[in-house]
């Protein structure tokens, strides 16, 4: 019996083998794309067990894990709330992470960032699980609080940039939302909140400053266009304009009318009177002298058409690349089809303030290890150079006559000079206009360049003007940023 | 006789020993690891849980110092290992499910385990001889269908999870199947014996494929009848197939007659596509067999999928002990135990558990190839054949090399039953090991010195 006893051996080892083979291709060869299965509950739990990087704001917390005691091991807080919710983002069991750094910086604050590689091989040699990275921020506290505050229960946002480098201050979108209500372990109230939230007609989630549907930027583009006629060399910022009640657009019957009806400085002002007074007429005739292209350019020179990644990615503000010559006119006082972000309109200000170099926005300061160890400190990139300095100097002189003695009064400091523009959007029959208002300050040292928009004309409504509802917002957070 | 070499038969018990110190050792670095992973400090009950693993095995290999000198040594430390493994398996997931000590299985497990040690050894001192067992054929038979059917009857047996294999009796549950298999191994093994000429030498050849005649059919059919019994009236597919392999594999075995694999594979191939076509349950386990990631197979059960995630999870290294999610996974204490080891020890641990698992049955075949007697060759073969054939369908079950079956890993998983009767099988093979290897008594005994001259000593 000897004989088949050895060949039944054999077919053990086959059956053997056969589950080898098997159990090495599902924990080797498939082990990859099991992990990776949508509704793999383990790796769901493998990224929450793991302490993610904290959201750091001058030291403090604004987005942190916590230790539970539940089967997911950490609880992500935010102890803001809603202050720093678009910042932030949320980060939630059920819905991922998403809004914000959460979600752009994810695989820093995971740790499995391929910029750790050599900060992980010790890791790796020791079999420790590789720890997140902490992220310290370039937000100004008190210009986010400010700027929470201006806004208050009005819809819109405010950006403020260090011109000199492209740090971002300040970064706020209302309505906001707590993120913390996302982040809870109970899936039926997240689930609520989540519901709650993309139903809400204000659109909490979308973060304005950087997103959603673009705002038209109305009179602060004049700075975009003026900064085109001084660069065009045909004029300077005393050169006379024509600026009467109303401009004849041509090819067309239709008139480009001054928004308080009247002729500017007489019909004859000069560039920097257009700007103070916000003259649509002068600055429409600008516009049909330098042509759509030299618009878009200089435009572009600032960023527009510009994807940024602060790092969340920023859509891009656009001038229409098709416009007929009416078309020029109205999109040189930033109607018709032009569009921007807030981050937009914060880094015209900001340019202008930086002798016409373009920083590129970032948020994430620098890194810092487990150990709270600093290293990997952003520096500063140049996107590009707007304008030249002496464009740059003459916008600087003209935008501080609009804070002096303008449209934009109500953006001054005392003891501080304040270089600014208002805008005030229309858009779309019987609608209230969007109140804008950007500047930079002081200006002979710029610290801070800040845009503001209000939706609708804010608790104004029809009555508002960005002078009047935006730039008092504006000048708050530059104060809290220069004298707080 | 021109050479003389002499085979100095040694009992091998110190090395018994110092793998069953290794094995101890292993199981309890086992459950500092656990005790690691999940409390953050040293298990405080490691001292004693340890000595009473060691008391325990240590006792066992003591009764084999004495009436089984001779037994295999590498048998019982393999399985120590196994069955403390489980145990340590059973508590981590206890932990992890949060339950308390009255419902843990841990504790359970370990009485089972103890209990089925103290049995072992009263198999070893009670049987002396192997051989007495074929006195008990016809009792075998009766009691292992007894066994086997046990559960149909009314009030007795309990349907869990589908399949009817469960009986109750005073609070404790039991699974009859698992005797049965040890009741009719002995009955296979003792019937064959005793038919196996006529088996093997009677019948024509047709075509050149010798045909068995007619009425040696009968057997055969009788154990595949039985088996379509088990598969129809208890829903338990892995049962079903065990047996019957096990039955095919013997007569094979007994015979050697391939005629008799071919007409078994014949027989199971066509009772496995009715059984497909006219059970729903069958059906089903071969579709999520297919397709386990289907809608449909999901929303029925998760089970297989998220034993393929937990293995998937574990990687080639595992997570380590207690540091996985094992516990999503139903029944990760029982049928799914194999993905929970795999999940948490790796590609690698599972290897290594699978390889244990083949030392078990290798060491099994080799009792049967060294054993002298008729009986005890089909004995040994039949049982280490079917722990290797319940390995295969259980682990092939969860790995989706063959639709998944309700059976345990033995030694391994979660259950009293499974364990005793394996540790039973474990003291078989002892037994039958240490007629197998112990110097016959009309063979002169060895002298201790090598006799003077050219004949030269070789001492193994």
């Amino acid at each position: 019996m000897n004989n088949p006893i050895r060949r039944l051996a054999v077919v053990i080892a086959a059956m053997f083998c056969a589950l080898l083979v098997a159990s090495s291709w599902i924990q080797f060869a498939q082990a990859k794309e099991l992990r990776d299965r949508p509704g793999n509950r383990r790796t769901l739990l493998a990224t929450y067990a793991q302490e993610r990087g904290a959201l750091l704001v001058d030291g403090e917390a604004v987005a942190r894990s916590e230790t539970t005691d539940d089967e997911f091991k950490y609880q992500r807080t935010f102890p803001q709330g809603s202050l720093y919710s678009h910042v932030t983002g949320y980060y939630s069991f059920i819905y991922g992470a998403g809004g914000g750094l959460e979600q752009s910086a994810d695989d820093l604050l995971t740790g499995q960032s391929d910029q750790l590689f050599y900060r992980r091989l010790g890791d790796l040699v020791s079999g420790r699980r590789p720890t997140g990275v902490s992220l310290e921020l370039t937000i100004d506290p008190r210009a986010q609080k400010a700027a929470q505050d201006g806004l208050g229960d009005q819809r819109g946002a405010v950006v403020a940039l260090e011109p000199k480098t492209g740090k971002i201050l300040a970064m706020v979108s209302h309505p906001a939302y707590d993120p913390n209500r996302l982040a809870g372990h109970d899936a039926s109230q997240v689930q609520e909140a989540w519901r709650e939230l993309n139903a809400d007609s204000g659109r909490p989630l979308v973060n304005r400053a950087i997103r959603g549907d673009l705002y038209p930027p109305g009179s602060v583009f004049k700075i975009v266009t003026a900064a085109a006629a001084l660069s065009s060399g045909r004029f300077d910022e005393n050169s006379t304009l024509p600026g009467p009640e109303r401009l004849d657009l041509p090819d067309t019957s239709a008139t480009l009318p001054n928004h308080d009806g009247g002729a500017c400085s007489g019909g004859r002002p000069t560039m920097t009177q257009a700007l103070e007074t916000s003259c649509n007429t002068a600055f429409g005739w600008l516009g049909l002298q330098l042509g759509g292209t030299a618009l878009r350019e200089q435009a572009g020179k600032f960023g527009f058409g510009q994807a940024v990644e602060i790092p969340m990615r920023a859509t891009a503000s656009t001038v229409p690349e098709q416009l007929n010559r009416p078309q020029e006119a109205q999109a040189a006082i930033g109607q018709y089809d032009v569009r921007v972000t807030p981050l937009q309109v914060a880094m015209v200000s900001a340019a202008v303030a930086n002798g016409g170099a373009v920083m590129k926005p970032y948020l994430i300061a620098q890194k810092r290890a487990s150990d709270l160890e600093a290293f990997g400190q952003t520096a500063p990139t140049k996107l590009g150079q707007a304008v030249s300095g002496d464009v740059a100097a003459a916008l600087t002189r003209m935008m501080t006559k609009v804070v002096e003695s303008g449209t934009g009064t109500r953006a001054q400091i005392s003891g501080i000079t304040v270089a600014g523009k208002s805008g005030t959007a229309e858009h779309g029959e019987g609608r209230d206009p969007h109140a804008w208002f950007t500047a930079f300050a002081p200006a002979d040292d710029p610290k801070v360049a800040v845009a503001v928009v209000v939706e609708d004309g804010g608790n104004a409504g029809s009555e508002a003007a960005g002078g009047k509802v935006s730039a008092p917002i504006a000048r708050d957070v530059m104060k809290a940023v220069i004298a707080p | 006789m021109t050479t003389v070499s002499f085979f100095v038969p040694r009992t091998r018990r110190n090395v018994e020993l110092l793998l069953l110190l290794f094995a101890v050792g292993i199981v309890l670095l086992a459950y500092l690891s656990v005790g690691l992973a999940v409390g953050g400090a040293v298990p405080i009950d490691i001292v004693t849980q340890g000595s009473w693993l060691l008391g325990f095995v240590v006792a066992f290999h003591l009764v084999l110092r004495w009436r089984a000198a001779y037994a295999d040594p590498v048998v019982l430390p393999i399985v120590t290992l196994l069955n403390g493994l489980g145990v340590v398996m059973i508590h981590r997931l206890d932990l992890a499910e949060g339950r308390d000590l009255a419902e843990a299985f841990a504790p359970r497990q370990l009485m089972w385990s103890g209990l089925g040690i103290v049995i072992a050894a009263l198999v070893i001192v009670a049987l002396r001889d192997h051989r007495r067992l074929r006195r008990y054929t016809f009792t075998a038979m009766v009691a292992g269908l007894v066994c086997l059917l046990l559960p149909l009857v009314p009030f007795l047996g309990v349907e869990l999870n589908g399949a009817r294999i469960w009986i109750r009796v005073a609070g404790f549950s039991f699974q009859p199947g698992e005797v049965a298999k040890i009741l009719l191994t002995i009955f296979f093994a003792a019937y064959l014996v005793q038919t196996r000429d006529a088996l093997a030498l009677a019948g024509r050849t047709v075509l050149g494929f010798p045909l068995p005649r007619a009425r040696d059919l009968g057997p055969i059919l009788v154990a595949w009848l039985s088996s379509l019994a088990v598969l129809v009236l208890e829903r338990d597919l892995g049962t079903s197939l065990l047996f019957f392999g096990l039955f095919v594999a013997m007569l094979y075995v007994a015979t050697e007659r391939i005629s008799w694999i071919t007409i078994g594979l014949l027989l199971f191939s066509g009772g496995a596509y009715v059984a497909y076509l006219l059970f729903g349950h069958v059906r089903q386990r071969v579709e999520f067999w297919l397709d386990p990631w289907s809608p449909e197979a999901l929303a029925q059960s998760s089970q297989l999928v998220d034993g393929l995630m937990g293995m998937g999870a574990g990687g080639l290294f595992g997570t380590g002990l207690g540091r996985g999610n094992p516990q999503i996974t139903p029944f990760a204490e029982s049928d799914f135990i194999i993905p929970s080891f795999g999940e948490e020890l790796g590609l690698i641990g599972l290897c290594a558990i699978l390889m244990l698992y083949v030392l078990f049955v290798e060491r099994g075949l080799r009792t049967a190839l060294g054993t002298r007697d008729g009986f005890g060759k089909l004995l040994a073969t039949g049982l280490a054949f079917s722990v290797a054939l319940q390995i295969f369908v259980v682990v092939g079950g969860v790995t989706r090399v063959i639709p998944l079956t309700g059976l345990t890993s033995p030694f391994l998983s979660s259950g009293g039953s499974s364990l005793l009767s394996n540790w039973v099988i474990v003291a078989l093979l002892l037994r039958i090991s240490d007629h197998a290897r112990r110097p016959t008594p009309d063979e002169a005994p060895p002298p201790v010195t090598p006799p003077a001259g050219p004949g030269k000593a070789v001492i193994a």
